[in-house]
């Protein structure tokens, strides 16, 4: 065992430990606990019953009380082990509370009803996942409806993006012409002025041209990202000249030149595109909270957030809400993070 | 495996095959349109759409903006508005002091202007050196440093929706922040119901929320310092410390002043989380100038678009001369890469 912790504790170079390796492990683990931990406790919670979730304090897992049918009674009853007025220790069934007094019954032999102390029984559980929580707002709520407007939102919105982006970088990286430099200029503008800055006179616009209250309302003002046009352009400015005088030597048509050499050489780029505005569409909120309005056209952020602001929160449905709404996210996060990371680290892009 | 590679591969055949000829029908009336425009009409041709959206979305906005914050009434369409010159301007403005804000004509909007004033300052600060501590002890040699990279990067992909209900849900009065402090034998706390602790608890999670981002670029900003500048200081004996105020931060400078006005620029512009989290509330203790914006603009009963405007306005002013600065630095590190 000591030998154990001195091989873990080793250091390159045969040094001792320094303060700061403590520092940096304190430091390292603390994070994994406060980055991961409050995720973990939102999905270990979304599987409580309503009844749990009200408990304080409350359990690491999700239990519930196990429950036995006994002859004579309709409904299954809950199980206790209740300390007894003889002072034995029993597993019993409860029939019904009055008060603070629990009647019970013994499940093998249920002729005899014993009255104990509230306070002089405890539940029987084991762990149990409440699936229900994740089933029902499927059936009884909008839930569905929402989960279906965000992805068409998210597919859309990236395909377009993708599209009209590239076309523009396209434009302005192989192309030379007059007001190139001012349309640069004109995107490189509006980095500046975020969404936040244009919500009065975006939502202007949206009304005029019909738009208000759909989804396309949602989808049009954000695909124009002036960061998605940049990243493509850098990205094409790095493809040789050479390949596309070869294809017009070819007689190749700028549209194929386009379609059959430009884009597939660009695809890395255009896949870290992808990634990002399928992140960014499917988290949007300011935005599609102003533009909708009937409810049966919400997103899903814009849906969970009406439902945690009702009166009466019902907190085993929201917390299940809001691990499918995590979901494609933390698909990303798990498969393609790397992407993403390369490309905040080379662009700054978010 | 391959079974699943060759079905997927087969499934994206038949997906992009449609999309293929799309491509191919639209090539031949492109093919007029060349020989009629040449290149320059093609390069209009692959620019239009992008600029059409990009015109009708953010650029007629932006213009149609200044004419709203020269406007009053509720109406939406500009031609039912009146016209009222700076008026919408002079409300905002007339404060008897700028620092009590209950001697302002629109007190709401500077408690809004104090509130991201102050979490601003706080946020960014906590914000960088959090960020910083984390780059500085992932560039170390540190086993499993893409598992500790993307643990601190996890929630910066999570919407602020989910950032704010994972945090309402541990910060409630039943919640588990509750829970484990009582059982060290603490009293309960009202995280959110109270005013301090609401403000505080904006400012932690927006930086849990938003700390791997810019732990990720001040760690490119790391790695891209030459090695051997450390190895030669290593020789002549400087002690980390010193290498950390003379090597690595002057050499990391450059990265920091973008990183610190990228922060500012996003914390300018607070909303969705600590709007989920608290609701501006309580009060109006974590109401901040985005919120202020879109209650004016449409959320009140007594919405008054041309006020939400000229607020907005104020706020873009800010953010274009941060973009400004950092457009600025930005060009100053090119010139200086150029002439290393």
């Amino acid at each position: 065992m000591s030998r154990a912790i001195t091989f873990l504790t080793r250091r390159r170079g045969g040094r001792g430990w320094h303060w700061t390796d403590v520092f940096i492990w304190t430091w390292l683990i603390g994070g994994l606990i406060v980055m991961f931990g409050p995720a973990l406790w939102l999905v270990m919670s979304s599987f409580k019953s309503p009844a749990q979730l009200a408990e304080f304090p409350p359990t690491l897992l999700p239990y519930a009380t196990e429950q036995v049918m006994v002859e004579g009674y309709d409904k299954p009853l809950n199980l206790f082990t209740a300390k007894l007025p003889d002072g034995t220790t029993k597993v019993m069934a409860e029939v019904r509370r009055i008060g603070i007094v629990s009647q019970l019954v013994d499940p093998e032999e249920p002729g005899e009803i014993v009255k104990v102390n509230i306070a002089d029984r405890e539940p029987v559980r084991q762990v149990h996942f409440a699936t229900e929580n994740y089933t029902e707002p499927f059936e009884h709520f909008d839930f569905l409806q929402y989960l279906k407007n965000s992805v068409f939102v998210t597919v859309i919105a990236t395909l377009i993006t993708l599209l009209t982006n590239s076309m523009a970088a396209f434009a302005l990286s192989k192309y030379q012409f007059r007001g190139r430099n001012f349309v640069l200029l004109l995107i490189v503008g509006t980095l500046m002025v975020p969404l936040s800055v244009l919500l009065v006179p975006l939502y202007s616009v949206i009304s005029a041209v019909g738009l208000f209250d759909s989804l396309w309302g949602v989808i049009l003002p954000t695909v124009a990202t002036p960061t998605g046009v940049f990243l493509l352009r850098q990205y094409m400015l790095t493809i040789p000249d050479e390949l596309i005088d070869a294809a017009r030597m070819d007689n190749a048509s700028e549209w194929q030149i386009y379609w059959r050499i430009i884009l597939p050489l660009a695809a890395p780029a255009l896949a870290v595109l992808a990634i990002f505005s399928v992140v960014w569409r499917w988290n949007d909120f300011l935005w599609p909270l102003v533009v909708l309005s009937r409810k049966e056209l919400y997103t899903l952020q814009v849906g969970l957030n009406t439902y945690a602001g009702e009166l009466n929160v019902q907190w085993h449905f929201i917390l299940a809400m809001t691990v499918v709404t995590m979901i494609p996210v933390v698909l990303v996060f798990v498969f393609l993070q790397r992407y993403i990371t390369a490309g905040i680290a080379g662009t700054g892009l978010k | 495996m391959s079974a699943g590679a060759s079905l997927s591969s087969r499934i994206g055949a038949a997906l992009a095959a449609p999309i293929g000829w799309l491509a191919a029908i639209i090539d031949a009336p492109l093919k007029i349109w060349q020989r009629a425009t040449g290149t320059t009409g093609m390069a209009a041709f692959f620019l239009a759409p992008n600029m059409l959206i990009f015109g009708v979305f953010v650029l007629a906005p932006f213009v149609i903006n200044f004419f709203y914050s020269t406007t009053s009434g509720n109406a939406f369409f500009l031609s039912d508005r009146t016209y009222v010159g700076a008026e919408q301007y002079a409300r905002l403005l007339d404060c008897g002091s700028y620092l009590d804000t209950s001697t302002c004509r629109e007190d709401l909007f500077w408690n809004a202007v104090h509130n991201t004033g102050l979490f601003v300052l706080l946020q960014v600060s906590l914000l960088i050196v959090v960020s910083m501590i984390t780059a500085l002890i992932l560039n170390r040699e540190i086993v499993g440093r893409s598992f500790w990279r993307a643990v601190f990067f996890f929630p910066v992909l999570l919407s602020p929706v989910v950032v704010g209900l994972i945090w309402k849900w541990i910060l409630q009065r039943q919640g588990l922040l509750n829970s484990v402090l009582f059982q060290f034998g603490y009293e309960p706390t009202e995280w959110l119901t109270d005013r301090f602790w609401a403000f505080a608890a904006g400012i932690t999670v927006s930086v849990w929320a938003h700390m791997g981002f810019f732990t990720l670029i001040l760690l490119a900003g790391l790695q891209a310092i030459p090695r051997d500048l450390y190895e030669a200081a290593e020789m002549d004996g400087t002690k980390p410390g010193r290498m950390f105020w003379r090597i690595t931060l002057p050499m990391l400078m450059p990265n920091l002043l973008v990183v610190i006005i990228l922060a500012l620029i996003r914390a300018v512009q607070i909303f969705d989380e600590v709007y989920v989290l608290t609701g501006g509330g309580p009060g109006t203790s974590t109401l901040y100038l985005t919120q202020y914006i879109y209650e004016v603009g449409f959320a009140s009963l007594l919405r008054n678009p041309g006020l939400a405007a000229a607020a907005s306005i104020l706020m873009g002013a800010v953010l274009v001369v941060l973009t400004l600065v950092q457009l600025q630095i930005g060009r100053r590190n090119e010139k200086k890469g150029a002439r290393e």
